[in-house]
């Protein structure tokens, strides 16, 4: 009883707490966003990296493909096209394996790329679906990190092993391989070496499900270096399902070993082939056993079979013939003798990571690069690339103020490129403008000159780029008498100033800034960074493979942001975890970094972004993923960092690496982390995920476009992704989020009257990216979903006439519906065909108009503004003209339409009546109106009068321009027809007796 | 005590506390729409509905019977355009240029065809027709609670092979109603996508609810509303305006 009066207090507590008028309104993200929801612009002409790859064992039409950074996607048609499957879930993938045994339906995912160049991002275990797709489930290894093999028993599907290489920054326990008997209820792990050492490879017999080899890697990153290789990597073998394991290294080099791939050749298990990394050059490469990795022979040590272990080690073997073997590499290298001798593969995107063959026909292959999907239909000579996997990997994104404005950025090793935010027919590959070769990172815009500033990894060049005269030019910052060497970071910083448009900064450990466009460069910092030696070996980094890319460059400055409202206040990041500002432009610098309660010493700081509201005001995130610090880290200051303000709460997943300040509500905030874009409209005392046509993806890169509103990412795998117009999150708050309904502000809309050719020749198998909408956009905000009864939505004019009827949205949270400021289509009289002209709706003249909106017995209204685009030639009497013209023509059209109606329905009449003359009569004035014989294609008639009146009215409706003479004098002669139809028609009408007794309906309803 | 026990129960009834299988989801939503045996004596409906796009106004008429015959009337310019009509056997519609009846290729018609035991709803006796239901958790759509409930009927042939029949349908859990409905994409241009259905504005015909506005679209893009203006339960129709006309 005692218990049950305490269950009844705590209820009611609970109670009275929901019926108070104020509690507060805490929406999740698919709560409140609604109808805003991101689109995708690619771009996918240059695609993105593939991890691995995976065909269906008995349906050639269907391949997986595991992407670096953009997820799973699926081809149904043997690679033409593929569709992603995987949007909600972690984009980093490791693995794709199909259960052979349920094909169609059963796939598992194993997350965290294995590729481990120093961009690389990590995953957070393995997914199963059994509906081939559709619906994922987590079967757990949640701190793998990065999932290299998922083996299914072929003939038993409770029986798999997992190879999972772990964590790649840091030491780890869970590594190596692990087994389960139950379909992944309970693991074993089977096989671990050390703390440092991952499974890099597993494979089966597929003769004999009770043999086992497993390769194990030992391998570490750093901020600044690379290892791969040492005492503990090596490569064994289990006869027993994989209780014993031995090593099987006879014929192997001595010393330490890097990365091992290997091979099994489906048509012959004894044959295996490992790719090896060993301590002496010549002892790296191709090895092949005969005998079941019982003894091993060296065969090949090109270039294209030792390159970069840690980046290529895939060895693929024809599953028809054991002698065809296949090596990822900075090519791609195939032989058909065995492992021999190897030729590079046909020419596509340099960095192969897998490649595989159809399972009918080993002709058909699949590649997986830096750059997308390829396929050959000749055994890998010729190369065609697929082209619809946006997967670009943008490091950086920025916008312009152009109509509409361009993005612009920088790729994985894919240069740099700027395209526009809409184009006619949706944003095609041709749409989309190369500035820059390499690996690209930032690009920024002149703020007032046609000029573009772009570089490749550790600023090697520095580009200005003269879009109108097509000059290049490289500007970055040279050694100078008495300076130290310079040291740029892999993705330097660049940035341009609000106060002086030639102005320009690129960061190295100083701070340089020119103020003409990067002829001349003046350094205004002392080294602002640890400059730590020990974090300095760039050139001895690689481990057993030396990797010397520069990709590991460390101690230098990573971020750049001078405020918007003072220039001699700026903020530098380094990459080593300091926080620089100056207040004077440059002379004195402080680090403010101590100041930061809660951020581990020398975590990057990964972007600065200086408040637009107050020049002490700024917000900096922190990466620490490269210290094996997984942590969201996100801080705010407003006195130029002598305090610092956590702004994280517990809703943000992943390490965080860009933020955005809005312009207009300081605490609206958007903030891009590893697994997707959180969004805060309280200053972040709460995140809220987007996921509204929003995946789970890396968001490297925020920005603001100012005119628009729209918030422009760049994802490090799904390529540019905007959110159109966020000032709706501006408005909302507590008072608005407890109304049952509220309007959303419109700012006036812009009859759009641009037209142009958007002709899609070649685009069918293409992605295109969606433009945005240029109709009305209402947007209102629903406290519930409306499910029961009636809810309608009309746009009236101010004097309440109906002009248009729409679908309204019925989400909880936020809605969206688009009204293309046009009145419904005029009445068109009925004829044998369509009167084309006859669909086109006209559009309303500018002005105020309001939304009507009904839910229940309830009424809400909204009134809203459109205009004329102000770029328009057109005066304001041309506007009236135009519009009087329309609507004469549009009335001429329903007056028409009536007619014909009661044309025949005293001709049905006079059938019946069989009244002969007055048939004859009707019938041969009718002619004259409308079509009536023929089709609607090339069997069409002689066009008549509504087909005259309909065409010239639709070219008026359509038009941008006034009407011209010969419009106006075109339609003289349609009035006169028409005039001339009605008198003929009176003198017919009068003879005919039983006009009265005909049961018509009135002209309004007949035109509703 | 009572008093309070009563009240407990209420609360404890009101938040839900316990669990659903997809067989009490299917049946509270029988239940609510108006009992399963009212829902089963339905043997034809005929729905009046327009769909407004980019100004355009278009009516529909939408019919469709217990024997599977159906058809859906389009009227441009008071002309009548039949799209998606199926007598039972052939699956035609009308060709756009010349207005003349065209039929659908067999694949299509032979899916069609494992559709005729739908009506008016594939999940009535769901396990006679060999369907498989199966609640796969909750879901947020059109941001309210939903189940997400999974339907498998008789697999389809999509060019040449067999596939699984799957949807999804999304049931809110203040009502029990569907308001959602998502489903891959088999053919066509959109193939691989996702497509997806929104209901709405449920109101009472003749004693049952019936949902009268529908978004349909492609998951995570705006869809085209059909607002419907009237449904008529058991309507009268000739059974040879389904049949595929004669030249």
């Amino acid at each position: 009883m005692k218990k049950i009066i305490l269950v009844c207090g705590f209820l009611f507590v609970a109670f009275s707490f929901q019926l108070s008028a104020q509690e507060e309104i805490v929406l999740n993200g698919k709560e409140l966003f609604g109808d805003i929801s991101a689109r995708h612009i690619g771009p996918a002409l240059m695609s993105g990296r593939i991890n691995d790859l995976e065909n269906h064992p008995t349906n050639n039409r269907i391949i997986y493909a595991g992407t670096a950074g953009g997820g799973v996607w699926k081809s149904n048609d043997g690679g033409t096209t593929f569709n992603p499957i995987f949007d909600d879930y972690c984009q980093s993938i490791g693995v794709v394996t199909i259960d052979p045994n349920d094909p169609d339906n059963t796939i598992y995912v194993g997350t965290g790329e294995t590729w481990t160049r120093n961009s690389v991002s990590i995953g957070d275990g393995m997914y199963k679906s059994i509906d081939g797709g559709a619906n994922w489930t987590k079967m757990g290894f949640e701190k793998s990190e990065r999932i290299t093999s998922i083996v299914v028993n072929p003939k038993n599907s409770k029986e798999i092993y997992v190879g999972v290489l772990g964590a790649l920054w840091g030491d780890s326990e869970d590594r190596g391989v692990y087994k389960t008997t139950d379909g992944g209820v309970t693991w074993n792990k089977i096989l671990y070496t050390n703390q440092k050492t991952g499974c890099s490879d597993l494979l089966m017999d597929p003769n004999n499900s009770n043999i086992l080899y497993a390769s194990m890697w030992e391998f570490r990153r750093t901020g600044w270096s690379f290892k791969s290789g040492g005492e503990s990597s090596a490569l064994y073998k289990s006869t027993d399902g994989g209780i014993n394991w031995r090593k099987i290294q006879k014929g192997f080099p001595e010393g330490k070993l890097g990365r091992l791939g290997i091979a099994i050749a489906k048509s012959n298990s004894n044959i295996l082939y490992t790719v090896i990394e060993a301590e002496k050059d010549e002892k790296k490469g191709l090895y092949r056993s005969d005998d079941a990795g019982e003894s091993w022979k060296q065969l090949n040590n090109d270039f294209g079979i030792t390159v970069r272990p840690f980046y290529f080690s895939r060895i693929v073997v024809d599953p028809k013939n054991p002698e065809v073997v296949v090596k990822g590499g900075l090519s791609g290298s195939i032989s058909r003798d065995g492992g021999k001798t190897f030729k590079n593969l046909g020419e596509m995107h340099s960095d192969i990571h897998d490649v595989t063959f159809d399972i009918n026909d080993s002709d058909r292959m699949y590649a997986g690069t830096d750059g997308g999907v390829y396929r050959s239909w000749n055994g890998g000579t010729t190369m065609e690339i697929v082209e619809n996997l946006p997967l670009s990997q943008f490091y950086h994104v920025s916008v312009d103020n152009a109509e509409p404005y361009n993005v612009y950025g920088g790729l994985q090793d894919n240069g740099s490129w700027y395209g526009p935010s809409s184009s006619p027919g949706g944003i095609q590959a041709r749409d989309w403008n190369s500035i820059g070769n390499g690996d690209g990172f930032r690009v920024l815009k002149h703020p007032t000159k046609n000029i573009i500033y772009s570089e490749m990894q550790g600023a090697e060049n520095v580009w200005r780029y003269d879009v109108e005269h097509k000059r290049v030019k490289t500007i970055q910052p040279l050694p100078q008498k008495g300076v130290e060497k310079l040291r740029f970071n892999w993705n330097a910083p660049m940035a341009t100033s609000a106060h002086q448009p030639d102005r320009f900064y690129m960061g190295s450990q100083f701070l340089h800034k020119s103020e003409d466009m990067g002829d001349t460069w003046k350094i205004i910092s002392p080294d602002l960074t640890t400059n730590d030696p020990l974090k300095q070996g760039q050139e001895n980094s690689g481990g057993l493979s030396k990797d010397n890319s520069g990709a590991e460059n460390h101690t230098t400055i990573f971020t750049i942001a001078e405020s918007p409202l003072d220039a001699n206040v700026i903020w530098v990041g380094t990459d080593d975890g300091n926080v620089q500002v100056t207040e004077d432009g440059g002379k004195t610098w402080t680090n403010t970094v101590d100041n930061i309660n809660g951020l581990p010493k020398n975590t990057w700081t990964y972007h600065i972004e200086a408040s637009s509201f107050d020049k002490g005001t700024a917000y900096a995130v922190f990466d620490g993923h490269t210290m094996n610090d997984m942590k969201p880290y996100a801080y705010k200051t407003t006195d130029f960092g002598k305090t610092w303000k956590n702004i994280i709460s517990d809703d943000v997943v992943g390490f965080v690496r860009n933020i955005q300040e809005d312009y207009v509500n300081p605490d609206l905030l958007f903030l891009g982390t590893e697994f997707g874009l959180y969004i805060t409209v309280n200053g972040g005392k709460n995140w809220n995920k987007f996921t509204n046509n929003m995946p789970s993806v890396a968001v490297h890169f925020i920005d603001l476009q100012k005119q628009t509103n729209d918030l422009v990412m760049g994802t490090h795998g799904r390529g540019v992704i905007i959110i159109d117009d966020i000032s709706p999150l501006r408005e909302i708050n507590q008072d608005l989020l407890h109304k049952n309904l509220y309007f959303f502000k419109n700012e006036p809309t812009v009859i759009f009257e641009e037209g142009s050719f958007s002709g899609s020749f070649g685009a069918e198998t293409q992605f295109v990216g969606e433009n945005p909408s240029r109709a009305v956009q209402l947007k209102y905000y629903l406290k519930k979903r409306h499910t029961f009864g009636k809810m309608s939505l009309e746009i009236q004019d101010l004097e309440g006439n109906v002009l248009s009827e729409l679908g309204p949205g019925k989400s909880k949270g936020i809605n969206i519906v688009n009204w293309n400021y046009r009145m419904k289509q005029p009445k068109t009289a009925k004829g044998k065909t369509f009167s084309f002209g006859g669909f086109t709706a006209p559009k309303v003249q500018a002005g105020t108009y309001k939304a009507v909106l009904k839910k229940g017995k309830e009424t809400f209204e909204h009134t809203f503004d459109v205009i004329y685009d102000p770029k328009s030639t057109l005066s304001e009497k041309d506007r009236e003209v135009k519009h009087n013209t329309i609507m004469k023509m549009y009335d001429m059209t329903q007056e028409l339409a009536y007619m014909v109606y009661e044309m025949d329905e005293i001709i049905a009449k006079a059938k019946e009546l069989k009244l002969k003359k007055v048939l004859t009569k009707l019938n041969e004035l009718k002619e004259t109106l409308v079509i009536t014989t023929g089709d609607n294609y090339v069997g069409s008639a002689e066009p008549q009068l509504r087909e005259k009146m309909a065409d010239l009215y639709s070219k008026l409706a359509t038009n941008y321009d006034k009407p011209s003479n010969s419009e106006l004098e075109s339609l003289s002669i349609i009035v006169e027809r028409f005039e001339t139809a009605k008198t003929e028609y009176s003198k017919i009408k009068k003879k005919v007796k039983f006009l009265n007794n005909l049961q018509l309906k009135p002209f309004d309803e007949f035109v509703k | 005590m009572k008093k309070i026990t009563l009240l407990l129960l209420v609360i404890m009834a009101s938040l839900g506390v316990k669990a659903q299988t997809a067989d009490e989801i299917l049946e509270n939503y029988f239940e609510n729409i108006g009992g399963l045996e009212n829902l089963k004596s339905i043997q034809g409906i005929k729905m009046t509905a327009k769909v407004s796009q980019q100004g355009m106004e278009i009516p529909l008429e939408i019919f469709q019977f217990s024997d599977g015959k159906q058809m859906t009337v389009i009227n441009f310019q008071g002309k009548e355009i039949k799209q998606g009509v199926f007598d039972g056997e052939t699956l035609w519609g009308h060709n756009f240029m010349t207005m003349k009846a065209e039929k659908n290729d067999a694949e299509t018609t032979a899916n069609m065809k494992l559709n005729s035991n739908d009506f008016p709803d594939s999940f009535i006796d769901y396990k006679d027709k060999g369907y498989t239901v199966e609640l796969l958790g909750n879901e947020t759509i059109d941001g309210a609670e939903t189940f997400k409930i999974k339907l498998t009927k008789e697999p389809v042939t999509i060019d040449g092979n067999k596939e699984d029949d799957v949807s999804f349908y999304f049931f809110d859990k203040e009502n029990f109603v569907p308001i959602a409905i998502q489903k891959e994409i088999k053919a066509g241009q959109g193939k691989g996508m996702i497509s997806e259905v929104t209901m709405s504005d449920y109101q009472e015909v003749d004693g049952i609810y019936f949902p009268f506005s529908m978004t349909q679209g492609v998951k995570g893009q705006p869809g085209a509303p059909l607002t419907i203006t009237t449904i008529e339960l058991n309507p009268e129709v000739d059974a040879s305006v389904f049949t595929f006309p004669a030249e």
